[in-house]
């Protein structure tokens, strides 16, 4: 592997002055599930790795039924998971956190490296775009926030500027009568990339019969992960039934730009697109009706 | 050449230090350094399992991990899995089920499997497979591997 050097700082405006120093050429190192092999490969060159495990804004994981989640950029997937509490409170963000790589990534690897990544298969950002995250970054200049869904600019980039850090995520508190689901096709069990995933979350009436609003984001089909408001307005005040998860699962359809490659077809893509949504929906109904 | 760092850390219960470039991953100073040939490279890239060690109490790549960031960490490799006196459950269930051949995948499908059945003592087989799908093996087509550790898993519970 190239040369560079190693810091671990313990806290945020340290993280942020040694990220500034170096602009470009330093990265934060979180899991290293991504970062490690990149440099290995020869992909990405670095002169500094700014480890930021240890500064406590990107480790925080706090939760209560008010004020939602705050997700730090650094905290490995298997903690989400072992929380009762927050598995209940996000379950589509669940179902990617206990399926990103084997359990050794799921040891190390974090959400927000996932979505740092920013690779157009991304497990976890179609859920973090449904159930409403929003990205706290932080700079030389400050904090700034901005939702997920404009956080990915195209395959394996984002909008963090030279030294910016992606600190933590907030997901809103979950309303009762609201459910996510997230579900990806592999030709395998487990241990490979979406070939098509698909994130949706419902917000249902008192009674459960109606849709108040809904949302669907797509991985794997676009440059970058993708979120769908035209499924969501055509779910929104809506009965819930058969015929308005099709509508919903149509606009999915046109709204993917997928490529063929070796992991599938434009086509299959496309068919997969709509099977995923019609599935997703009709699991995050059945979540929001427990 | 960025400095070296001086890492203190506890390898299967003591101290150790090391010093370590910056750029070596925790395998190349498991097996490089320290001279801890037990871990084994596989991929090197985090697909196959053959470098698992424990850290911190859960199963990692030690490929995808820097030397660096074992800082105070508590690790558990291979070499700590068997006293002088006798073999693991694991291990001897390993052997009796013929669950090796080449070997290379043996050392990480042992600390996955300890791993698992230390937190869950009587996993299913759906439960098995599934914990170890980051563990390759491409001699055993893994149904020996699978009975060894459902094996171990019940004389863990008697010997409990």
């Amino acid at each position: 592997m190239q040369d560079f050097e190693y810091i671990a700082p313990r806290t945020l405006s340290e993280a942020v002055a040694l990220m500034s120093e170096k602009g470009e050429s330093a990265r934060p190192l979180a899991g290293g599930t991504d970062i490690l092999v990149q440099l290995r490969g020869g992909r990405r060159s670095v002169e500094r790795i700014v480890d930021v495990k240890h500064v406590p804004e990107l480790n925080e994981m706090s939760f209560s039924r008010e004020s939602g989640l705050v997700l730090g950029a650094a905290v490995p997937c298997y903690r989400l998971y072992q929380d009762q509490d927050i598995a209940q409170a996000y379950p589509g963000i669940m179902d990617a956190a206990s399926m990103i790589g084997g359990i050794q990534i799921q040891g190390r690897a974090s959400v927000g490296g996932n979505l740092c990544n920013a690779a157009p298969s991304a497990d976890a950002i179609p859920p973090l775009i449904v159930h409403n995250a929003t990205c706290v970054i932080a700079g030389q200049q400050g904090t700034r926030e901005i939702a997920v869904e404009e956080f990915c600019t195209a395959p394996g980039r984002n909008v963090l500027q030279g030294g910016e850090l992606l600190v933590s995520m907030r997901i809103p508190a979950p309303k009762s009568g609201s459910g996510g689901r997230y579900l990806r096709f592999i030709p395998r069990n487990e241990m490979d990339i979406a070939v098509a995933g698909v994130g949706s979350w419902v917000q249902l009436s008192p009674d459960n019969r109606s849709i108040v609003s809904a949302r669907v984001a797509l991985a794997s089909v676009a440059p970058t992960p993708l979120f769908v408001e035209e499924s969501g307005a055509r779910l929104a005040g809506r009965e819930v039934s058969k015929e308005a998860i099709e509508d919903a699962a149509q606009a999915a359809m046109e709204a993917a730009r997928p490529i063929s490659d070796m992991r599938g077809t434009i086509q299959q893509r496309r068919h997969l697109v709509g099977v995923l949504t019609r599935r997703t929906l009709e699991g995050a109904i059945a979540r929001a009706t427990n | 050449m960025a400095k070296k760092a001086h890492i203190e850390t506890t390898i299967n219960g003591e101290q150790v230090e090391y010093l370590c470039e910056p750029r070596q991953s925790l395998l190349e100073v498991l097996r490089d350094v320290l001279e801890m040939t037990g871990t084994k490279e596989g991929c090197n890239d985090g697909n196959c399992g053959a470098c698992t060690v424990v850290m911190d109490g859960r199963i990692v790549n030690s490929c995808l991990v820097l030397g660096a960031e074992a800082e105070g960490a508590n690790l558990e490799t291979i070499e700590g899995v068997a006293t002088p006196d006798s073999l693991h459950p694991l291990q001897q269930s390993f052997l009796q089920n013929a669950a090796l051949q080449c070997g290379i995948c043996t050392p990480g499908f042992i600390l996955a499997s300890k791993a698992l059945l230390e937190m869950e003592p009587d996993p299913g087989e759906e439960r098995v497979r599934h914990w170890l799908a980051g563990n390759l093996c491409r001699c055993t087509g893994y149904d020996k591997i699978v009975k060894a550790v459902l094996e171990a898993a019940d004389v863990l519970e008697v010997k409990g």
